[in-house]
């Protein structure tokens, strides 16, 4: 049972038979902004590094050190402290124009002043490619992205998903090592974004370049993701697969960061064969498997998804509670339900099929919470 | 009861706004319609007639007070556009550098100062070292003026400029030079042309410095101008005038049209 | 980020140089000079005795008299005096006629917004000594205004209203020449002022009155006061206006300068004279950094001047 966190971890990896390179190495890198006292931490000792061919994201609330990192990668901003190296080769010193790296920007960063294919042509220009060649890849890169048509557009004639477009065909054609995209799909609306992730994923598999992708939405990161880093305040808080992040945040703030969670402190009675008895503040006691290094005593953190709790009509099993209030959202109904703990216990439920609601405000219920559905948490 | 108005609306605006108008061009029109006078009186009006403008053509004097004026604004107006460019360049790409602030006020100098005063500095100046370069000398003083005139409109556009465009540049392997060649100047280019034109029309219009600093045979058109009102008003210097007036109307319109399209080129 | 430190440092003096040098050589050390020259005695036939004489600021309160001795004389104070009144009357009236029209003008549609703007700055632009050369023609003898009273016979051949050379025509003519410099910032200023506060006001019980006193000239404040410096530096050391429209004998500190160096050749005192002008000018522009500063703690306002 202890061993079931790693286990699922291995099953969800793809393939680990095939060692893959790595693609970016970055080695306690930490980056301040301004001199002395007054300088600002932006990145705290960061090291991690990214695979060959792989989808990874960095996610994390704004001001979380992610766009730095990124900008670090493209060489716009230097490294106070750490190594950072591009397939074996330390990058560290290498001004933006020698990488072998390309960014779609955030808001596009198209070339106002030139036209769609000018501005695809741009960077195999500046190396220097022979004519024929130049216009060999515009003409696939637009195909690519499905911009045959737009070649001879300004960028200002373009709609948004356009631009976007034509910035991916942009940054892709110089063919780089690794493509940095910095919160492309923020200036989209939302099916527009919904489009453009499976999109982009499906380019990302097509052309085999590494894509290191920045965002704030957690979503974004789930649905296209080989593997996420988790970050907060200059630091790495965890890195794994989408289903580890999710399923087995390394700490709270990863918790809560992703998804909706239920956090309930609590003591570790007594530990038999990995299986931990807890009970909470309040007196309500619950089984689970315990957390490596977790002892009697010790004072941890449940955590429990709202969608893993199932709610019953009032009976012996389960946690007996009352619900407090119900937000209605369509397609679930989020019902707070008063357990007896400081705080109500946030439970996702479905509609009934006729589409009523089957609880309502003030109704007992029966919450009936699976050992494998709840988590401990050290931190 | 009372009659509704929208708020903050303020009844007589309207027309004190016409009225205002009417005050900044009725002088000019006048002016250019006494330029049409045949007779030789200014206030006397004679009949339609455009013998002044012939009149004004065929003087040697203004011929040669035009092509200077033309002269020095062209020849002042490309070094002054050319030596802002660099400065506004530092000043929006340099980074923070000590002496920043000194030299912002060092370039915004001559906006500043009152004009007589200039005049009168650049006079002893001149006169001190006995630097006597002809037109020389009142091509120095217009490039003076009108860096700031040149710096401003360029400044503006430089910040206004998206910098991530230059990181794009860096980002698809831009030197610096390519970065500069292919994004920051064509971008650049409408700033650069407005400053050019701003500081033609102002070279093209200053009369007090040059009235000081140019020698004999060095006269711009104002100047000639000036000299014509003094010995005595006639529709020939309506003429003269006019043409003046038109030639600015002509350039601060095309200023116009040129910043105003940049917000259409950036969008 | 690589390349030596000394690169952009060298870039940076290599752009500024030619800008600096061009200013300093022409402009500073010229003024720096003309501030020397005020402290020299005067050569009779032009230009300087290269001695220390205060002869030059002397000469504002004091003649010399057929014994030497320094008697009091107020012609060139009365300059002083006439010059800053009418730089301040001149300012006063542009504040009062440029501040209902830049108001209107905010409210106006964005794009006539732009069309006005571009008309009142068309004259800004075109020469000023025709401009006042204009005013000659209107308020002269058998001028513009003269004409109607002339055909109703209120006018005979030999009169005059008298309205040019006179203080008066100086002040038509810096209004006219200036006013759009006072318009410009104070539109700034009320364009980017959030109308719903107006509203907001209207809404808390103000008159239209109150509205403007409380929330609108406060807002707008920025605008008036760089508007107001703007219009007030060149009225000061004017020379066209009170040249063409003075007729040359009612003299303000910029006329006055003139004819110190083109006609009576004393240029010590001229320099002193332009000295005293600058002065002015570097006691206004500390004063309004100042309140930019201010200002600046609030908001960001005062930057377009």
């Amino acid at each position: 049972m202890l061993h079931r966190q790693r286990d699922f971890a291995e099953a969800m990896s793809p393939d680990p038979t095939m060692e893959r390179k790595t693609a970016i190495d970055v080695a306690g890198v930490v980056k301040r902004f301004g001199h002395g006292p007054a300088a600002v931490v932006a990145l705290k000792d960061v090291s991690l590094a990214i695979r060959d061919n792989e989808f990874f994201t960095l996610l994390g609330p704004s001001g979380c050190g992610k766009t730095t990192l990124l900008r670090i990668l493209a060489g716009f901003e230097a490294v106070s402290e750490g190594a950072v190296s591009l397939y074996g080769e330390n990058i560290a010193g290498l001004p933006a124009n020698r990488r072998s790296v390309n960014t779609v920007f955030q808001h596009y960063a198209l070339f106002p002043h030139m036209t769609v294919a000018e501005n695809v042509a741009y960077g195999p220009q500046r190396l220097g490619r022979p004519v024929k060649e130049i216009a060999e890849t515009v003409a696939r890169m637009l195909q690519l992205v499905k911009m045959e048509k737009f070649a001879e557009r300004r960028p200002a004639q373009l709609s948004g998903g356009q631009q976007q477009r034509v910035a991916l065909a942009r940054a892709l054609a110089p063919h780089p090592k690794v493509l940095l995209l910095d919160e492309p799909l923020s200036a989209l609306d939302l099916k527009l974004r919904q489009a453009m992730r499976a999109e982009l994923k499906q380019l990302q598999r097509a052309t085999g370049i590494t894509f290191v992708f920045v965002t704030h939405d957690q979503e974004e990161a789930l649905s296209m993701s080989d593997r996420i880093a988790v970050m907060s305040e200059g630091e790495v808080q965890q890195i794994g697969t989408p289903t580890e992040i999710y399923e087995y945040p390394a700490n709270r703030f990863v918790a809560s960061f992703i998804g909706d969670a239920n956090f309930i402190v609590a003591q570790i009675d007594g530990i038999t064969g990995g299986m931990a008895k807890c009970r909470s503040v309040r007196g309500l006691s619950f089984t689970l498997a315990a957390a490596p290094g977790g002892k009697p005593g010790d004072k941890v953190t449940l955590f429990l998804r709202p969608e893993k709790v199932r709610i019953e009509a009032p009976g012996d099993a389960g946690l007996a509670g009352m619900i407090q209030t119900m937000e209605y959202l369509g397609q679930s109904i989020f019902y707070q339900v008063d357990i007896g703990e400081d705080s109500p216990l946030i439970v996702a439920g479905r509609n009934r099929d006729d589409g009523g609601t089957p609880y309502k405000t003030g109704d007992r219920v029966s919450l009936v919470i699976g050992a494998d559905a709840l988590r401990m948490l050290v931190a | 009861m009372p009659e509704f108005r929208n708020v903050g609306e303020v009844r007589g605006l309207r027309s004190t706004a016409y009225g205002f108008m009417a005050f900044l061009y009725l002088p000019i029109i006048i002016l250019i319609l006494y330029s049409f006078n045949s007779g030789s009186l200014v206030m006397v009006w004679s009949g339609f007639g455009l013998n002044w403008y012939a009149k004004a053509f065929g003087n040697a004097d203004i011929q040669r007070a035009a092509l200077n004026s033309l002269i020095v604004a062209t020849v002042a107006t490309a070094l002054a556009t050319v030596i802002a460019t660099l400065a506004a360049l530092v000043m929006t790409r340099g980074g923070p550098f000590r002496g920043r602030g000194a030299s912002l006020t060092m370039i915004s100098l001559p906006l500043m100062v009152p004009e007589i005063v200039t005049a009168v500095a650049m006079l002893i100046v001149f006169a001190g070292t006995g630097l006597s370069l002809g037109l020389g000398n009142v091509i120095i003083a217009h490039v003076t003026f009108c860096i700031p005139f040149a710096f401003m409109p360029i400044r503006a556009r430089l910040e206004g400029m998206d910098t991530t465009l230059e990181q794009a540049s860096a980002d698809l392997y831009g030197s610096d030079w390519a970065t500069f060649r292919y994004v920051t100047l064509p971008i650049l280019m409408p700033g650069i042309l407005a400053g050019a034109m701003l500081s033609f029309v102002i070279s093209l219009d200053d009369f007090i410095i040059t009235m000081m600093v140019a020698g004999a045979g060095s006269t711009t058109l104002p100047v000639y101008i000036y000299s014509m009102i003094r010995q005595g008003v006639t529709p020939e210097v309506n003429a003269v005038s006019s043409l003046l007036l038109l030639a600015s109307v002509l350039l601060v319109t095309l200023y116009w049209l040129v910043t105003r399209n940049r917000a259409a080129a950036t969008a | 980020m690589i390349a030596s430190a000394r690169t952009p440092a060298l870039r940076r003096l290599l752009g500024l140089l030619p800008a600096l040098v061009v200013i300093g050589l022409f402009m500073l050390v010229p003024v720096a000079i003309m501030a020397l020259y005020s402290f020299l005695e005067a050569n009779p036939f032009g230009g300087v005795v290269w001695r220390f004489s205060p002869e030059a600021y002397v000469q504002f309160l004091f003649e010399r008299d057929l014994a030497d001795n320094l008697v009091f004389q107020s012609g060139y104070l009365i300059i002083i005096l006439r010059s800053l009144g009418l730089a301040v009357l001149a300012t006063i009236l542009c504040l009062i006629v440029g501040f209902p029209i830049a108001y209107f003008i905010a409210r106006q549609p964005a794009r006539l917004r732009n069309i006005w703007i571009y008309l009142i700055t068309i004259p800004f632009w075109t020469n000023q000594l025709v401009r006042t050369f204009a005013w000659i023609i209107i308020l002269g003898r058998n001028g513009t205004i003269e004409l109607p009273f002339r055909w109703l016979g209120l006018l005979g051949a030999d009169d005059t209203l008298g309205l040019m050379y006179s203080d008066f025509a100086i002040v038509i003519g810096l209004i006219y020449a200036f006013i759009p410099i006072m318009v410009l910032p104070i539109y700034a200023s009320l364009e980017k002022l959030d109308f719903r506060l107006v509203e907001a006001s209207a809404d808390l019980y103000s008159s239209t009155f109150e509205t403007f006193r409380r929330v609108i000239i406060p807002l707008a404040k920025p605008g008036i006061v760089a508007g107001s410096i703007l219009v007030f530096i060149p009225c000061l050391g004017a020379f066209i206006q009170p040249d063409l429209l003075g007729g040359g004998k009612k003299l303000m500190l910029g006329s006055l300068v003139q004819f110190q160096f083109a006609t009576a050749r004393n240029w010590p005192f001229g320099a002193a004279v332009a000295m005293i002008l600058l002065t002015f000018v570097v006691l206004c522009l500390l004063w309004y950094a100042q309140a930019a500063r201010r200002a600046g703690a609030q908001s960001g306002a005062l930057a377009h001047a």
